[in-house]
């Protein structure tokens, strides 16, 4: 009786402890909850993947300058800490890649991101060599996601890819382009190949996709990254001379970069847009967009007219 | 490269304007003290120029040569090549610069730094001048930091810079085979640097055009007995 009492004393002065602790934390606890990050699966297997991811072009190619890769993995963990995990990268980006590796070896963080990378050789012999190479400079013991660079070269490359596919040393093929180039072929590989991803220009002055590839895509179960989300920057500067619109809050936008980004990744084919950026606080801002609401389709074509009209 | 009108300059700038300046930065520290050298070189070409000895061709060559080759081998591939895969190529061009300095100043000893035109004669050592003392300046004159300075025999774009007046100062007829790479990497320098949007961004390209205007000059314009000279 007495024991039982005892273990009845201990159970409750427990449970008070809890209660009070939780009381004490619960603000706390509250605001470190991370806000739900909106994700899309790829049709191809399932598997979702946060809607914003991260590029690389320029902002991550610092060379051998220490403080500057400090900085880089700075943004590729708060990135993490956003919930966000697609980092994107190519060998035609200089240092980039190793300096990729370098942020994700330093956090941690090898297993946990979701790698896409590209091959950029225009001999299909030499492309596993490359491949092997970049995945060194990552530092992950195998790629998610493999990508034929501009098309360079795919008929000699697709083949590799879905051999390394086959054998598990990488889990997606993809191919990409850029600004708008060779949708004809990029069509064509999508009607013929069973190809998991494309990466192609995508934004809110960029709509040419929009006729016939987004909706092939989607027809094909095929994956879309979108890249140059800001145009290098010209896109989101231009912007920014203009105020933003107030309805902008009808799909919990606060800012250029979110209108931007939330107006690509509302396009129900596409899968993830890819942001490059060597700041934090645009790490945190460009977040927001796989975040609250997004805008539908009649919302859609009001952003289209407000920037038309700019 | 498939619908290349399409590009546009700033497809082909793989690093942001501070990783740039941030390179000189570091180089100029890693290379510490080259600078001082340089310096003593630029004090020896300006003497050889100034005293004209027999060997004077000879011995200018030798210098420019080598700083080629320093930039081709210190710049271009230990340090630029890490921010920019083209850097390689390039390193090839400084290269092939050098083996023509040696090759027409050293060995057929074909190069004499001075001009019996005075008009010629004042411009290449006036671009020259400008190359050693104004071009560091460019750096702290735009707002970056003084070790980002840009020095002559170390740095490309002085190092060309220098070259070309240097070259507009030789003999009477120009040397346009030695002029080639020289005015390509002007080229592609003052693109680099429009496209960074770089106040500076005309300055290379800007010597460049006077020297190809003097040495067409030269060329077309000259009375004969110069030439002949």
């Amino acid at each position: 009786m007495k024991s039982s009492l005892n273990i009845g004393r201990r159970k409750a002065l427990r449970s008070l402890l809890a209660i009070g602790g939780a009381t004490l934390l619960w603000p706390l606890t509250s605001f470190a909850k991370p806000t739900s990050i909106i994700k899309r699966a790829i049709p191809s297997s399932g598997e979702t993947i946060p809607l914003i991811g991260l590029g690389s072009w320029s902002t991550f190619n610092v060379g051998n300058d220490t403080l500057a890769r400090d900085a880089c993995a700075e943004v590729i963990g708060n990135f993490f800490n956003a919930g966000g995990r697609l980092i994107d990268s190519s060998p035609m980006y200089g240092s980039s890649q190793e300096v990729i590796g370098y942020g994700l070896t330093k956090l941690g963080k090898t297993a946990q991101v979701f790698s896409a990378d590209k091959v950029w050789i225009s001999s299909g012999s030499e492309g596993p060599e490359q491949m092997e190479a970049s995945r060194r400079y990552w530092n992950v013991k195998q790629f998610d996601l493999m990508q034929v660079h501009n098309v360079l070269s795919w008929e000699e490359h697709l083949p590799t890819l879905f051999d390394m596919k086959n054998s598990g040393k990488i889990r997606y093929v993809g191919i990409t382009t850029s600004h708008g180039r060779r949708h004809r072929e990029i069509e064509k590989i999508m009607r013929n190949h069973a190809i998991d991803f494309v990466q192609l220009t995508y934004n809110i002055r960029d709509r040419e996709v929009e006729k016939r590839i987004l909706p092939l895509a989607q027809d094909r179960g095929i994956a879309i990254i979108a890249n140059r989300p800001f145009q290098q920057g010209y896109l989101i500067d231009w912007a920014k001379r203009y105020s933003l619109p107030d309805w902008a809050k009808e799909f919990d936008c606060t800012n250029w970069a979110q209108f931007l980004l939330k107006f690509i990744v509302s396009h129900p084919a596409v899968t993830c847009a890819i942001p490059a950026t060597s700041r934090v606080d645009h790490v945190l801002e460009n977040k927001g967009a796989a975040t609250g609401r997004l805008p539908d389709e009649a919302m859609r074509r009001r952003m289209i007219a407000y920037v038309e009209k700019l | 490269m498939s619908e290349w009108w399409t590009y546009r300059p700033s497809d082909f700038l793989l690093f942001s304007p501070q990783t740039y300046y941030r390179l000189f930065e570091l180089y100029n520290i890693d290379i510490w003290p080259m600078q001082v050298v340089s310096l003593a070189l630029c004090t020896a070409i300006i003497t050889l120029a100034v005293r004209n000895p027999a060997w004077q061709g000879r011995a200018i060559s030798a210098i420019l040569a080598s700083c080629w080759l320093w930039v081709a081998a210190a710049y271009l591939l230990q340090h630029y090549s890490t921010i920019n895969w083209a850097a390689r190529y390039f390193a090839i061009g400084f290269t092939i610069e050098a083996i023509l300095l040696i090759w027409y100043g050293i060995i057929r000893d074909r190069l004499l730094f001075r001009s019996v035109e005075p008009a010629c004669q004042r411009a290449g050592i006036g671009v020259f001048l400008f190359a050693l003392v104004f071009q560091p300046f460019i750096a702290p004159l735009v707002g970056r930091e003084w070790i980002q300075a840009e020095i002559f025999g170390v740095a490309p774009d002085p190092t060309v810079t220098a070259t070309l007046g240097l070259l507009l100062l030789a003999d009477n007829k120009p040397h346009w085979l030695l002029m080639i790479i020289p005015f390509i990497w002007c080229t592609i320098s003052g693109v680099t640097l429009w496209t960074m949007k770089s106040p500076d961004f005309f300055i290379t390209p800007l010597a460049a055009l006077l020297v190809l205007g003097l040495a067409a000059w030269k060329v077309f314009m000259l009375p004969k007995q110069y030439s002949e000279k």
